[in-house]
């Protein structure tokens, strides 16, 4: 394992993808498998504007419109952001905190293939005929009796990536619990490494109510049982309170870490340490405690009286107070600081406003008798996309290009950069800003066309122009990666000059074992303050010794598959409410659940103590590993 | 510390659950992990109180018999007094006597999940109440049924601990395991008792 380009044949390459346990090797994997759903689900949003190009435009019929925008919402909330965001995290995080793994790199394979198969189970939906087809909320009352299988690769294609993202974020929150370098306090934690830990938290309590959920509903449709069928003394509203206690909670995993990215480019490029840390910190917390208050403001027109209404009204305003902070503390550590103005830089610069103004919109739908006429129009649309892409998306493309160096080793062209950039920063605001205003006009949210003279058109028009701008830049951003893959030129450790954090001071890719000593952290932004005094490298907190690493398995790729199997047998099981059960069903659900659960024993038992890097090796070893020596 | 090494009741440290790394990583790992299941119960005891008695031919107060369930509670309780035992001994190195009160958890867990299925049985059998019959039978089944689901899974776990170590005693690598798994099985009762209470003493005076 060198880090000097040998030729490795495909077969060998990818096996090592397969079965890797190295966090930084399962960031690429995210990223693949997250960038792979991210452009699925940007055509099919691409298909939908085609679709609302013009009044009645009979592009694709109103049943695949309705699978088209519940498969676009799933998949970029499930199967692109989420995976996204876990990519930089793992490629970061153990090096923010001077770990040299993970607390499970197991699992954290585990997580990813699960994550995979769940997704590839759900996008099957395509191939095999039904998609699903009752929105990314899939509520009850709708998917209940939804036609075909569509539904039920929803509920088993996220059952299975679920429980990928529960072990995910367990793993984070161990990791950030119990492998922290040295001196590195809670208090000195990089903002990327707290915003993970919340984040993760939130995971943790966020997914059990939406796994208990989408278990009713696959009982539901698949042994016809009774939670969501009221002629039977179901309840469909139960639905709508386990999604909206997760989802709710969901916007704030994605959105967190994503405060996190910008907060490092956003101090990294100002050259000064981040205004305000600990009420940063505070404000992390807080929102993540308030998140798991305010799911109702979803279900304003549900009926659960002004009472209820009225209290998560409130609520959900208080949100606003430590987002606020936020904003502030950002603006003002560039207040005064020497500016440098990069590819992320301009993602951040463009995230404050556009980001303000997706929360002062969400107040204002917070407001429950306002939202009582802005529910289900296009407005909650523009609402949701200004944080979803005006945050979350703007901070992935930000952390690509930011982090691009610490994964292969190479830049991107900042010239490309500048040019995706402008590019997608008119194009959305092309896109979502006049949507307000289709809202405001009428226009409801998921309808498949609308008629001409209502004055909508030109609102539609301009919105799809828009998109297929951002989708120009999204290319220019592939041709992007493949020019700075083929020219193949290596940077150095620190390649922005102004990294603050200990992973600018590791090789541009570490190498495999990160930190030759684990270092010893003296402050807020460790790196900075070595390179003040002159150092070159991190401090070591041991002599140099032994390194234990974990062994690669092909386990998790198993245990996943196995499941995956597993699913079929579930959906064609002779008990389901489509009425076309196969007689091998019961057979390959068992196979498939023995597959998983075997290969589950077999790795409990067979003993795997990992292996271990001698002294000797480590002392000839040209790489650094972060220490000056 | 190395995992592998040999030690003797003297040498054995007095926390060996959370002496190596992947140890501590575990310990605290579960306890999350636990945080996670105790919302998921949370979740199914909420949907269990929604659709109590709603959609059925037969009630709460018909349907359950407090004596039965009353014993299952006993042997889950004694099992995790059991458990408490066999972890006892294993802080103090006597490895045999850590496997056989493990083997006795094994043993009452076992004679409680059989209980719970003569219950199931019953329950369709005398009263017709399957897990499709109403809106309540699928929440109750949804809701206890799993927490049968991870009883089973507990002496799955336990029963391959107690093998898989029988002839190499204890280490620093297998501790935690045992420790986890204890760990699990007080989970396990934990909801047990909510069970207990909020199912069937609530379904007897609802
Ligand atoms: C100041 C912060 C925020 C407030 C006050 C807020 C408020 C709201 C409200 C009241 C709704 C429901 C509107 C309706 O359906 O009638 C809503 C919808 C939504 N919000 Fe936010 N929001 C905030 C931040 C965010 C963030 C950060 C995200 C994502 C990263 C987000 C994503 C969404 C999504 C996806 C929906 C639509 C869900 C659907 O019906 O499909 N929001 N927001
Ligand atoms: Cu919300």
């Amino acid at each position: 394992m060198s880090s000097i380009a040998e030729k490795r044949s495909v077969g060998a390459v990818l096996w090592e993808y397969l079965t890797t346990v190295d966090h930084k090797k399962i960031a690429h994997l995210y990223l693949f498998g997250g960038g792979f759903f991210f452009l699925l689900g940007g055509i099919e949003a691409l298909l939908i504007r085609i679709q609302l190009l013009k009044p009645q435009f009979g592009f694709m019929s109103e049943e695949t419109f309705n699978e088209m925008f519940t498969m676009h919402g799933t998949t970029m909330i499930f199967l692109a952001a989420m995976p996204l965001l876990f990519a930089l995290m793992n490629a970061v995080v153990p090096l923010q905190i001077g770990a040299r793994d993970v607390a499970f790199p197991f699992l954290n394979s585990l997580g990813f293939w699960l994550f995979f198969f769940g997704g590839v189970f759900l996008n099957l939906a395509w191939i095999f005929g039904d998609a699903p087809d009752a929105g990314w909320t899939s509520y009850a009352s709708l998917s209940l009796f939804s036609e075909g299988h569509g539904i039920d690769y929803y509920t088993l294609g996220l059952q299975i990536s679920g429980f990928g993202t529960l072990i995910s974020g367990i793993n984070f929150l161990v990791t950030i619990i119990n492998m922290r370098a040295p001196g590195m306090t809670f208090m000195r934690m990089p903002m990327l490494t707290w915003t993970t830990f919340i984040a993760s938290s939130l995971i943790l309590f966020a997914f059990p109510p939406l796994t208990a959920s989408i278990f009713f509903l696959m009982f539901d449709r698949l042994f016809t049982t009774n939670f969501f069928d009221v002629t039977a003394g179901g309840n469909t509203i139960i639905w709508e309170h386990f999604f909206w206690i997760f989802g709710h909670p969901e916007v704030y995993i994605l959105i967190l870490p994503s405060f996190g990215i910008f907060s490092e480019i956003i101090s990294t490029f100002s050259r000064k340490r981040l205004f305000g840390y600990s009420s940063m910190v505070f404000a992390t917390i807080l929102i993540g405690f308030l998140g798991f208050m305010v799911w109702a403001h979803h279900m304003f027109t549900t009926g659960l009286g002004n009472v209820a209404n009225a209290i998560f009204a409130v609520a959900t305003m208080a949100i606003a107070v430590p987002t606020g902070i936020k904003i502030f503390n950002w603006l003002l550590t560039m207040w005064g600081g020497s500016i440098k103005i990069t590819v992320p830089m301009l993602y951040a610069l463009g995230f404050i406003p556009s980001f303000v103004i997706g929360g002062v919109t969400g107040v204002m739908q917070g407001i429950a008798p306002l939202d009582y006429q802005l529910h289900d129009t296009y407005f909650i649309v523009a609402h949701f996309h200004y944080v979803i892409v005006g945050g979350v998306v703007f901070a992935l493309l930000a952390g690509a290009h930011f982090y691009w160096p610490k994964m292969f080793g190479t830049m991107l062209s900042e010239r490309l950069g500048y040019i995706t950039f402008v590019l997608f920063f008119i194009g959305f605001h092309l896109t979502f800003f006049i949507q307000h205003f289709l809202g405001l006009w009428g226009m409801p949210r998921r309808v498949a066309t609308f008629l001409s003279g209502q004055g909508l058109d030109m609102g539609n028009f301009i919105s799809s122009i828009g998109a297929f701008m951002m989708g120009i830049a999204i290319v220019i951003m592939l041709v992007n990666i493949v020019i700075t893959t083929v020219k193949n030129q290596k940077v150095g450790n620190d390649p922005w000059e102004d990294g603050r954090t200990m992973e600018w001071a590791l090789e541009s890719p570490p190498v495999y074992y990160n930190f030759k000593q684990t270092p010893f952290v003296r402050g807020i932004d460790t790196y900075w303050i070595e390179k003040m005094e002159g150092n070159k490298g991190l401090t070591p907190a041991e002599p140099l010794d032994d390194i234990h690493m974990p062994n690669n398995t092909i386990m998790p790729v198993i245990i996943s598959l196995g499941l995956f199997i597993a699913a079929f047998g579930m959906m064609y099981n002779p008990m389901n409410q489509v009425g076309d059960g196969k007689p091998w069903a019961i057979p390959v659900l068992i196979i498939g659940l023995c597959i998983t659960f075997g290969t589950m024993l077999i790795r409990s038992i067979k003993d795997d103590h990992g292996y271990h890097i001698p002294k000797e090796e480590l002392m000839n070893d040209k790489h650094k590993g972060g220490i000056a020596s | 510390m190395m995992a592998e090494e040999k030690y003797t009741p003297q040498t054995w440290p007095a926390d060996p659950e959370k002496q190596t790394l992947e140890g501590r990583n575990k310990f605290i790992g579960f306890w999350l992990f636990l945080g996670g299941e105790t919302v998921l119960f949370a979740s199914l005891f909420a949907t269990y109180l929604a659709l109590k008695n709603k959609g059925t031919h037969v009630t709460t107060n018909e349907l359950f018999s407090l004596p039965l369930v009353f014993v299952m509670t006993m042997l889950l309780l004694t099992s995790s007094l059991t458990s408490v035992y066999a972890i006892y001994h294993m802080k103090n190195f006597h490895f045999k006597k850590m496997q056989f009160w493990f083997f006795i958890t094994v043993l009452l867990g076992a004679t409680f999940l059989a209980l719970e299925i003569y219950e199931f049985y019953h329950y369709v059998h005398e009263f017709d109440f399957g897990f499709t019959s109403s809106a309540f039978s699928g929440a109750y089944y949804t809701l206890v049924g799993t927490h049968g689901a991870h009883v089973l899974f507990g002496l799955g776990w336990i029963t391959a601990l107690i093998i898989r170590n029988a002839k190499r005693g204890l280490s620093l690598y297998n501790a935690p395991k045992y420790y986890v798994a204890s760990l699990y099985w007080h989970f396990i009762d934990v909801v047990w008792v909510f069970i207990f209470t909020v199912v069937y003493l609530l379904g007897k005076v609802g």
